[in-house]
């Protein structure tokens, strides 16, 4: 009887979370379906102007902004999480490994605004004298203000972290031991044991981190806002001002209305579909790893 | 007793301060099977893994005495452990194929030690997987998965793995222990046929198959040897006590 209710119980805070799922996805895609309906989708995500004065609402600079911070993230922190979890899996000496994976653990609990402080502070700074001093001639104005793709990148880079190192680490780790004997046993040093065995072996688990890693750089707001320039036209190099995706939301929404508040909501579907096409395709790669086994 | 392959003289291993393996004297003939026997614990298996110094991997493991091949010492600190590992072929308990095709497993050694024309590739691995007697049943899906094989297919896969960087030793560590008895006939008619070309050093937890296949035969009890002779003496005819009451089943 007693084991019936709690059943109930639990059957119902599952369902509670599915639901708010569901509902958020829903309100937003109410919220702004009518102006996607009346822009069309297509010269929506392709329209190249952003005039929310004008009634122009194309976010087509906004989607290369995200794609560019993103694909950039991924430039600075996949090498680096992924080196940083052989390290942990493979090398590190026993006293040392819980203090460099709870140094990587605590990155993940610095909140985004602190994110954007650092960057603003340290990073901005170098991107800016870099930009003057090394390619001062070739580079117009706005793009020597240190703000933009190359700052923000950076401190994306750093954020995704957490999640490629610890991931990685752990799909590293699931590999048998029997694959690392049998390297050896045919004469196969250590290193090249690790590239063409380990990694190989785990990299299903790998890819899995770095798609998840993918989709907190889709998503991250604050600290991009922070550093990224905000400049919602199309970049022309690495060193522009950019606005992405969830920085065209946060920053217009709060005191937008009528059809630019619409716009705003249906930039968040477009961000929406694209963050839940990543997880799917990590899930997908996650559950291949698997079957291979 | 022939060539020896091995002198093993005043062997001593321990971990941390445990003594596993304590003044073994052994020497291995050259072409010919060998068995380890004893009953679990005895330092059989770390007795095998000295030879391809695969306790090396082991952290907190230390070796006194010395072990000649071809009368070198494979223990001198500037001996080539890849080297040795490439002649010295290991065949471990479990089936352990990597999770790629059966080629890239073959392949996968002798590309690490600089092979890198696909033709020369193509034929090692159809030489190891002859040589191994697989390549029969594998031929036609030689780029399939090699977990796709049976247990004792994978086995003799691991086998012809070993055999495709050319060793002139194969260690077997209880190679048959975790295959059915028709596959691990497969496996001890390869043994049988192998030995023609290799030096092979097999521990076994089972004494038929010790006595089926070996010339020679190694007892150990609690990291000693206690007696080694030739297969047949010792089981009809052994000369210590140990020995006799191991071989008819008094303990272990």
């Amino acid at each position: 009887m007693k084991e019936k209710v709690y059943e109930k119980m639990l059957l119902f805070c599952a369902m509670a979370s599915t639901l708010v799922v569901v509902l958020v996805g829903l309100f937003v895609f109410l919220q702004g379906y009518p102006l996607i309906a009346k822009t069309g989708f297509i010269s929506f995500v392709f329209g190249k102007e952003w005039l929310p004065g004008g009634g122009v609402f194309g976010i087509f600079p906004m989607v290369i902004g995200t794609l560019a911070v993103t694909l950039g993230a991924l430039v600075i922190g996949v090498p680096l999480g992924v080196t940083t979890a052989v390290f942990l899996a493979e090398y590190a000496p026993g006293i040392v490994t819980p203090w460099i994976r709870r140094a990587v653990e605590l990155l993940a609990g610095i909140p985004s605004v602190v994110y954007g402080l650092f960057g603003m502070t340290v990073i901005v700074p170098l991107v800016r004298y870099t930009a003057v001093h090394w390619f001062g001639g070739v580079l117009s104005p706005e793009m020597k203000t240190g703000f933009g793709i190359i700052a923000a990148s950076i401190v994306l880079g750093i954020m995704i972290l957490p999640t490629i190192v610890s991931i990685s680490e752990d799909a590293l780790r699931a590999v048998p031991q029997e694959y690392k004997k049998g390297s050896y046993a045919l004469g196969v040093p250590r290193w090249q044991t690790i590239i063409h065995n380990t990694i190989p072996a785990a990299s299903s688990g790998i890819m899995a981190g770095v798609v998840l890693g993918m989709g907190r750089a889709v998503g991250e707001t604050m600290a991009i806002l922070m550093v990224a320039g905000n400049a919602p036209a199309l970049p022309r190099s690495i060193f522009s001002p950019t606005r992405t995706l969830s920085g065209n939301i946060g920053l217009e929404m709060s005191y937008a209305s009528g059809e630019h508040a619409q716009a705003l909501f249906a930039t968040g579907i477009v961000l929406f579909i694209v963050i839940m096409l990543l997880n799917s395709f990590a899930l997908f790669i996650a559950g291949k790893g698997v079957k291979v086994r | 007793m022939g060539d020896n392959k091995f002198e093993i003289h005043k062997l001593n291993l321990y971990y941390g301060s445990n003594q596993v393996l304590k003044d073994i004297d052994l020497n291995i003939a050259e072409h010919k099977v060998t068995a380890l026997i004893g009953p679990s614990g005895c330092g059989k298996s770390t007795l095998l893994r000295t030879l391809n110094r695969m306790n090396d991997l082991i952290p907190g493991v230390r070796i006194e005495g010395s072990i000649l091949l071809d009368g070198e010492d494979i223990y001198q600190p500037e001996l080539d452990v890849v080297n040795l590992r490439k002649r010295v072929g290991m065949v471990f308990q479990r089936p352990n194929p990597f999770p790629k095709s059966i080629f890239e497993n073959i392949a996968y050694g002798p590309r690490h030690h600089g092979v890198r024309d696909k033709a020369e590739l193509t034929e090692i691995v159809e030489w190891s997987l002859t040589k191994a007697a697989l390549w029969d049943e594998v031929k036609d899906k030689i780029h399939k998965s090699a977990l796709e094989l049976s247990g004792g297919q994978q086995q003799r896969l691991c086998i012809a793995r070993a055999l495709a960087v050319k060793p002139d030793v194969l260690l077997m560590d209880e190679p048959c222990s975790a295959l059915d008895p028709i596959s691990t006939a497969r496996v001890e008619d390869l043994i049988d046929e192998l030995k023609k070309d290799y030096t092979i050093v097999v521990v076994t937890h089972n004494m038929q198959q010790a006595a089926r296949i070996s010339e020679y035969t190694a007892f150990l009890l609690n990291g000693s040897l206690i007696e080694y002779a030739e297969t047949n003496r010792l089981f009809t005819n052994p000369s210590r006590k140990e020995t006799e009451d191991y071989i008819t089943g008094r303990f272990g």
